[in-house]
């Protein structure tokens, strides 16, 4: 196995095909792990990692934490609401700070785009985006392939339809980013008013009609519809939204196909997914919680490889 | 680069069976043993003495195990390659039970300091002994012996002692190979 091309995960852009590959492998060996009696091994027991969370979060957070702990790293929590940043500290000021008490890898979710590039510019430490405003959420975009591959064999000439709103969504931009590195075609879907202009640059279909794009896929992606990050409407009600773009088990049932059903969380149930969806044998929703240890204890590994002793 | 055979073909298999012989000697009916290879090398060597247990000494269930110690290893970070895992095959718990660890060749023992951490992760043996085919002798960085050794070698630091099975490298043999310096 070689190593990563890069020293950071700063976003999926800056990977390749290969890296993506050998983070799967690494994380297959770690499922194993978690699926053990006694689920940690002591890899990183000289790392020390800051979890900083300049916006709120739970599983992305909680299933950092619990990689790094599973890899015996110490770990620091931070998060914004706590912290100095209320008395005006600027965003280099904070880390540096933290960076003093020795820490080696620093976690980051950050409500601005490039944040976690710009940290990495400026603070010497390896940088992991657990999400940078509607940039990246690179691991959330690993485990989502992961989870297909695991469910599918392969992702190579899988067709994958992300439904919802893509212009706020960083979880689309690194699946789309993730998904036609591994062969994927991929289709996003929803309100006009939510498709970014000039996204079919990027490779990518774009279709209006929910059913037909469900008629197409292999897997939905469904994605939260991000009201915090609307400053104006961008559609008339969640009700109409809800009407045409929720994924119900009557629309399901109308398919001619099975098809996996993802979300990468937390689930507004009614709007873009119904309850009976998400309850049910098509989606595949707890599993890529459980691939996201994986996947991240992968990540954490392999970048911490590179840090020198 | 030199070479020297330590074990031919013939020897390797007289050394399998006098191996197999004294684990059935300590073990009787492997009611309450499994064999447990280090992965990579010594799944070979664990894999044998199975198929010599099963088929030549008419032992019953005798349970075997793969375990990777890769992420259980002390020298994260401090060598250049990336420690590459291997597939991890336990499929039972060890808790009271009599462990085997078996791997091809002992040398610094600090892969049995990894296994016998690594174990644990599958409850707490009633004991554990060391099965080795080859055992490098002067050569320990930490206080592990084997409890049943194939052939004991005197190896320089310059040489490597090489383990080939049929299953990968086509004959079985062990060779004492010298770098030129």
């Amino acid at each position: 196995m070689s190593t990563l091309s890069v020293d950071h995960l700063l976003g999926i852009s800056y990977l390749n095909k290969k890296d993506i590959n050998i983070i799967f492998d690494t994380a297959d060996h770690f499922k194993n792990v978690i699926n053990r009696p006694i689920k940690k091994v002591p890899s990183l027991r000289d790392i020390t990692i800051a979890n900083l969370f300049f916006e709120n979060s739970t599983r992305t957070k909680l299933s950092f934490e619990l990689a790094e702990k599973r890899l015996s790293a110490d770990i620091v929590n931070f998060s914004a609401s706590q912290s100095s940043v209320k008395k005006g500290e600027t965003l280099i000021d904070t880390v540096n700070n933290i960076l003093s008490m020795k820490v080696d890898m620093i976690v980051i979710r950050h409500p601005k785009p490039g944040a976690a590039d710009f940290l990495h510019q400026h603070v010497n430490a390896t940088i992991v985006n657990a999400g940078d405003g509607s940039h990246e959420h690179p691991t959330q975009a690993l485990l989502d392939s992961y989870s297909i591959r695991e469910k599918l064999g392969c992702i190579n000439g899988k067709k994958v339809v992300i439904v919802g709103d893509i212009l706020h969504s960083r979880v689309a931009l690194s699946n789309i980013y993730a998904l036609k590195l591994l062969g994927a075609q991929v289709m996003v879907c929803g309100p006009k008013s939510l498709i970014p202009k000039y996204i079919s640059e990027l490779g990518v279909l774009v279709e209006k009609d929910l059913i037909k794009a469900l008629n197409w896929c292999d897997v939905a992606n469904m994605l939260r519809v991000q009201n915090e990050r609307m400053e104006i409407g961008y559609f008339p009600s969640i009700r109409e939204y809800s009407q045409q773009y929720g994924l119900t088990k009557s629309i399901l049932d109308s398919l001619n196909k099975e098809i996996i059903v993802m979300h990468p969380g937390p689930i507004n149930r009614g709007v873009e997914i119904s309850s009976e969806i998400a309850d049910s044998d098509s989606a595949i929703i707890l599993d890529q919680v459980e691939n996201g240890v994986a996947i991240r204890m992968a990540v954490i590994y392999l970048l911490a490889s590179k840090i020198k002793s | 680069m030199s070479q020297k055979v330590l074990l031919n073909n013939i020897e390797v298999n007289i050394t399998l069976h006098r191996l197999a012989c004294q684990l059935i000697e300590k073990h009787v009916d492997f009611s309450n043993t499994i064999l447990v290879g280090l992965q990579p090398r010594g799944k070979y060597l664990a894999s044998r003495l199975e198929k010599l247990l099963t088929e030549d000494y008419k032992i019953d269930n005798v349970q075997v195990g793969f375990l990777d110690i890769t992420f259980y290893r002390d020298d994260f970070r401090r060598s250049d390659k990336v420690l590459k895992p291997s597939s991890n095959k336990m499929d039972f718990i060890v808790e009271g039970k009599k462990v085997v660890f078996i791997d091809d060749v002992l040398f610094t023992g600090r892969s049995i300091r990894a296994a016998l951490t690594a174990i644990q992760s599958y409850g707490r043996p009633k004991s554990i002994e060391l099965l080795i085919l080859i055992d490098r002798r002067f050569s320990r960085h930490l206080p592990i012996q084997p409890d049943y050794r194939g052939r004991q070698v005197d190896a320089i630091e310059n040489e490597k002692v090489v383990v080939n099975w049929k299953e990968n490298n086509s004959e079985d043999g062990v060779y004492l190979i010298k770098h030129k310096s």
